[in-house]
């Protein structure tokens, strides 16, 4: 773009102004998305961290019920079978409910209790007290759970949602670098039109400078010779 | 959708159902399907595919899209049964390594809810790396890196 002739043909600088604030107009709209991607990944990174450190605590929480679980059956036998039998309704449920990040609804969970323990009159003689610590500790791991998958629920939308900002961003992106393309290589011809131009002027002065002393006697000679035949 | 309760589903061995089971998770619905799966050793790993593919997909038009759905030996399977299908399922749990059994139909839930988890056994603790919901991050990072 250096080189530019200061006698300026109007047209083309009022158009390279005007494009110049739709460029602008155009990156204001990309920056703004881009400020949200950021916002969106910030916060999907956050998310990211918590996963990775309640997964963790969630294999503790997991191997402690495990235990509890296997001291139970020490005490009370195989009780599984009864258990799994006598299945009716949850007494833990969840709920959906909608949070909000940068503009982004998320999906997190909620539990709640309903109803009675199914098993309270299960008819398990011995080890009442390994079965109530290992009922507590299977709750405090669906407790867990829930808010894990929260998490999880949170980042698989969050994922979604900076996939399609940017996919947007990237979108004005390449318009705005093909405008800029188009306008740059408008003026470009523009120049050369005027450069060649200002050249074929300049020659025709040099050749008119020239042939001005040369077209002086070119001219008396012709005239003599005009005057010639103009007598015969 | 907010404030109608949704069950946990279970998919695990005889522990670890029992497990959640006494943690207050289980229920028949009016059919008296259950929301959990006990996989023994001689589950086999369609069976397991069938329940959880089917406990994740709310459209009865995803189930027809997998591959297996043509198999005879699944037609057979009561889509009641199957928790996808379900929409009163809001987080799976399943144990880790049974997760690596049907690997490929995780990978391909990519829907937000039914959230699913995968925790570990007695037998096998939990790994992160395997983990289909933080290998998709992995994946998202690897183009954040590169930006």
């Amino acid at each position: 773009m250096s080189g530019k002739d200061r006698i300026e043909i109007f047209p083309s600088r009022m158009a390279q102004t005007i494009m110049k604030a739709r460029l602008k107009g155009a990156q204001t709209g990309r920056n703004l998305l881009k400020k949200k991607s950021d916002a969106l990944t910030l916060r999907f990174r956050q998310i990211l961290k918590k996963i990775i450190e309640t997964k963790m605590l969630m294999g503790e929480v997991m191997r402690e019920a495990a235990f509890s679980l296997a001291e139970a059956k020490f005490t009370a036998g195989d009780f599984s079978t009864t258990v799994i039998q006598n299945v009716n309704k949850a007494q833990v449920k969840i709920r959906a409910k909608k949070d909000n990040v940068a503009g982004v609804t998320l999906p997190i969970f909620e539990h709640y209790h309903e109803g009675t323990d199914s098993y309270e009159l299960t008819g398990l003689a011995r080890g009442g007290e390994q079965l109530a610590k290992l009922k507590r500790n299977y709750a405090k791991a669906v407790e867990l759970l829930v808010e894990l998958a929260s998490l999880q629920t949170s980042f698989v939308t969050l994922d979604e949602a900076i996939k399609i900002t940017n996919r947007r961003v990237n979108a004005i992106e390449h318009e705005l670098d093909e405008r800029e393309r188009e306008e740059f290589y408008r003026l470009k011809k523009i120049q050369e039109k005027k450069k060649i131009l200002k050249e074929k002027t300049e020659r025709e002065l040099e050749k008119r400078k020239v042939a001005g002393e040369v077209t002086e006697p070119a001219n008396l000679l012709a005239e003599e010779k005009d005057e010639d035949l103009l007598f015969e | 959708m907010a404030g109608r309760g949704k069950l946990i589903a279970v998919i695990g061995d005889e522990d670890t159902v029992t497990g959640f089971l006494l943690g207050g998770i289980g229920e028949l619905n009016k059919n008296r399907h259950p929301n959990f799966l006990v996989v023994e050793k001689d589950t086999t790993v369609n069976e397991i595919e069938d329940t959880f593919r089917a406990l994740g997909a709310f459209s009865a038009g995803e189930a027809e899209a997998s591959p297996d759905h043509h198999d005879p030996q699944l037609l057979n399977e009561t889509p009641n049964r199957q928790f996808l299908n379900r929409d009163d399922i809001g987080i799976i749990l399943i144990n880790q390594y049974i997760a690596e059994m049907v690997r490929h139909a995780l990978d391909a839930h990519q829907r937000s809810i039914p959230a699913v988890l995968e925790i570990p056994s007695k037998e096998h603790p939990y790994d992160a790396a395997k983990d289909s919901i933080l290998r998709r991050a992995r994946g998202m990072f690897t183009a954040e890196d590169l930006r």
